[in-house]
């Protein structure tokens, strides 16, 4: 059963001469517990997809989708990490992570304990009381995952959160999403630019073209599970890789020509 | 931890020896011109004699009488200006509407001299309190309200939208989130127009009043008093400074979770 449709959905910004096209009939859909990476080069509108997914933006037409139901609004059932760090500064660790639960009004014992349970699933026990300001990038990152997560959302979206941070933390928060996605069994739709992360997260990849960004392929990743950055070497997922490699270069040859 | 915390100690002491450092060298370059007769006493008086004319105003019984009625009259008008123009800050960075109809009267207002306002808020108000207050209103308040929209405009869309995708509604958004991530820039805004506060406050003293610290600096200009004057102004310098430290402290007890309030804790 696909917990997110996406039917014919086009983005057009502006009016008149201004007006730009951002998004061209885009059809996907998102099975229970699948993690869905979309991929595309930078300006493809990847991220203003997954802003209407979350109720941000509104779609110029087309329907979205969630478990049957139109999305008009953000809610908390689409629970968003961006890339750039959300985390309220002035509230502590544990405070951020319970958010989401306070405006729900959940009491604050059961409060604690859901939070306590996520902050140790993202690894960062001990650190409940700590201010952002003395967290690094990747911990901030994993307390935004902690945040979203403790409210029990629907569906996890992810847009490019590991994109600030340096090339080993990434790898390491990538393995680290990849055993809370199988331990917390969520659905999650990611946003990346990145070919590597894309082919050892996916379930299956969604390849964007340059603008006005369409779905190209949808590439099903059969590399099998658990995974860890030791599949990066393989050869499967090489030949996944080249392939939208190859996809990925056409796209931005064409998008270098238009310019 | 420890040796940490000694490192910043240590650092501070270092700060405050250097600020300490600032101060000996201006007064040594004032007891240099003034006791060396190198400038006259009617332009330069000695450190000596200003000390003498602020014992003088203390047994007078004009040294506080003075500095409290213009730290009063600093305080509410500062306040009058802040107290209005926190939530007008707020909804004109908010709300287009609000822009439009206010941004043009304010940025319009902004750039009328206030100096030049004082003869018609006298004749209006008279000399007393009222026309302190709003003069000091008048230089602050058309400032305050630019800096606080601003600083709620710089607020991080993505926070926003992170609270919004976390369940909040558009009022809690504001509440929840605009509202503290605004709170260390407001605290900046505050800060400075206090300063400004002071420039108005003695503006208006000097033009017309008859108590406080401006005040007292014309009168010692009609008598030639220069040691009144340079008590008068050390008296505003360190009020000044005392202000600033409060201010600063402020932030730290106010927004500790601030970049600004500075030391990992």
């Amino acid at each position: 059963m696909s917990r997110l449709k996406v039917s014919g959905v086009n983005k057009i910004f502006g009016n008149g001469a201004t007006k730009v096209q951002a998004l061209s009939n885009i059809n996907l859909n998102v099975a229970e517990n699948e993690l869905a990476v979309i991929v595309g080069p930078s300006g493809c509108g990847k991220s203003t997809l997954l802003n209407i997914v979350a109720g941000l933006e509104q779609a110029t037409n087309g329907l979205v989708r969630m478990n049957g139901v139109e999305i008009t609004n953000p809610g908390a059932d689409r629970g968003m990490v961006f890339q750039s760090y959300t985390l309220f500064p002035w509230l502590t660790v544990q405070k951020n992570v319970e958010f989401g639960l306070k405006i729900k009004g959940i009491s604050k014992k059961e409060r604690q304990g859901i939070s306590q349970r996520y902050i140790e699933l993202v690894g960062l026990k001990g650190f409940e009381d700590a201010l952002p300001k003395t967290l690094s990038g990747g911990m901030k990152q994993r307390v935004a995952i902690a945040r979203v997560l403790a409210n029990k959302p629907e569906m996890l979206l992810m847009d490019e959160p590991f994109g600030a941070l340096d090339a080993q933390t990434r790898v390491v928060m990538q393995e680290q999403l990849l055993r809370v996605w199988e331990k917390e069994q969520t659905t999650i739709l990611f946003i990346t630019h990145d070919i590597d992360e894309a082919v050892l997260l996916a379930d299956n990849i969604y390849v964007m073209s340059r603008r006005p960004g369409c779905i190209k392929e949808k590439i099903k990743v059969d590399i099998p599970r658990p995974r860890d950055h030791r599949v990066t070497v393989s050869p499967r997922f090489s030949e996944i890789k080249k392939e939208i490699m190859e996809m990925l270069w056409e796209e931005s040859q064409a998008a270098a020509m238009q310019r | 931890m420890l040796r940490e915390r000694a490192a910043i100690a240590k650092q501070f002491n270092k700060h405050r020896r250097l600020a300490l450092f600032s101060f000996i060298i201006i007064a040594s370059l004032w007891s240099l011109f003034s006791y060396g007769k190198l400038v006259g006493e009617l332009f330069l008086p000695t450190p000596g004699a200003v000390v003498v004319a602020i014992n003088e105003m203390y047994n007078e019984g004009i040294l506080f009488e003075y500095t409290l009625a213009s730290l009063y009259r600093v305080t509410v008008g500062w306040l009058m200006a802040v107290i209005v123009s926190i939530p007008l800050g707020i909804l004109i960075a908010t709300s287009k509407n609000a822009e439009a109809l206010f941004g043009p009267s304010i940025e319009f207002a902004r750039y009328l001299p206030v100096v030049a306002l004082v003869p018609l808020t006298v004749l209006y108000f008279g000399i007393g309190d009222m026309q302190k207050f709003v003069i000091i209103f008048l230089g602050t308040f058309f400032q305050l309200v630019l800096m606080v929209s601003d600083v709620v405009a710089n607020v991080s869309r993505d926070l926003m939208r992170a609270a919004a995708t976390l369940g909040a509604s558009k009022w809690q958004q504001y509440r929840l989130v605009l509202l503290p991530a605004s709170l260390p820039g407001i605290m900046d805004s505050l800060r400075i127009t206090i300063g400004w506060a002071w420039t108005y406050l003695v503006v208006a003293e000097l033009v017309a009043a008859n108590s406080g610290l401006g005040y007292m600096i014309l009168k010692a200009q009609r008598f030639l008093a220069t040691d009144r004057i340079f008590a008068g102004l050390i008296i505003i310098g360190i009020l000044g400074l005392l202000t600033d430290y409060f201010f600063k402290w402020m932030t730290k007890v106010v927004v500790p979770w601030s970049e600004k309030a500075g030391g990992k804790s």
